[in-house]
């Protein structure tokens, strides 16, 4: 099974590199950009033998050290 | 007193904390690799050293901080046991749930490397009862990521019962403003767990034994832990 896991930023957190990236890319010309947050992707092919259960092993993962939640908030897409 | 100083794949200034235990406190401090599952018997302090483990992949301390070591070093805490981060050995104690909150990236994105002017908060713990009461002090920082993060509750949590234990200033003492490097909140530079046995800093007293190297204001630190040879 494949699954897409998306580690994004809490609102709220500061994120300078998000910061600098929405620099970079008004420098660069790109019009109507008007915040950029970075987060992570991380896919994951897995043995699982329901979309239940991966989400299970999944939601393990992203708790115990995918996503940090004091900061980040996650998202689990099973493909 | 028995020290144990654990070495994660990626610590670098491990050798600088055994010197420091050594020079500054007359102990001798064993070195214990991350996949041991046991910290040698009697250790009473347990030192988390610098340095970039697992290359600060993920996020910084976050694959050390759930190292066979960690669940040791969790249990020696939960006892009373002494436990000192340092730098990237904070950010592993941190993200170990060791200490609350998380340090992200330096608000100016840079790697900050330099002397830095420290207030001591407090002279109660183990650590810090050979400094004097907001002493300034002069230690070096080396860190991409000492942003000290946490949530409003736990911000006043640690203010609240003095866990605070180092805040950036400048050479008067001045906290905050410029002479915070990196965009800690309330000026953060290190915190104590609930019970003060648990220290985590970013700044590097281990460097600061040794006139030949630019200043002895470190040597406090581990003066003070001489306290458990007894």
């Amino acid at each position: 099974m494949k699954a897409r896991v998306i580690v994004t930023l809490k609102s709220g957190v500061l994120d300078p590199q998000g910061k600098a990236i929405e620099g970079a890319l008004t420098s660069l010309g790109v019009d109507g950009v008007t915040q950029v947050r970075q987060g992570k992707v991380f896919d994951i092919e897995l043995n699982a033998s329901s979309p239940d259960q991966a989400q299970d092993h999944l939601k393990a993962a992203c708790e115990k050290l995918l996503a940090n939640t004091v900061v980040e908030n996650y998202r689990i897409e099973i493909m | 007193m028995k020290a144990a100083v654990v070495l994660f794949p990626g610590s670098n200034r491990e050798q600088d904390a055994v010197r420091a235990l050594r020079e500054a406190a007359g102990i001798k401090a064993q070195i214990v690799w991350h996949a041991q599952t046991e910290l040698p018997e009697g250790t009473d302090l347990v030192v988390l050293p610098g340095g970039f483990s697992y290359g600060d992949y993920l996020r910084c301390g976050a694959i050390a901080g759930r190292a066979h070591i960690m669940d040791a070093v969790r249990a020696h805490a939960a006892r009373g046991g002494y436990v000192l981060g340092i730098c990237n050995g904070f950010q592993i104690l941190c993200e170990g749930g060791l200490l609350p909150g998380v340090l992200m990236r330096n608000r100016d994105l840079r790697f900050i490397c330099k002397m830095q002017h420290l207030r001591v908060e407090h002279t109660k713990s183990l650590f810090t009862r050979a400094y004097q009461p907001h002493q300034i002090i002069k230690v070096a920082i080396a860190h991409g990521e000492g942003n000290y993060v946490a949530d409003d509750e736990t911000l006043k949590r640690l203010e609240g019962d003095g866990r605070v234990a180092f805040r950036y200033c400048d050479v008067r003492g001045h906290v905050g403003g410029d002479a915070n490097p990196n965009g800690s909140m309330h000026d953060i530079a290190g915190i104590y767990s609930e019970k003060y046995n648990v220290l985590g800093m970013m700044p590097h007293p281990e460097n600061l034994i040794d006139p030949l190297v630019g200043g002895i204001d470190g040597r406090a630190m581990f003066a003070g832990l001489t306290a458990l040879s007894a």
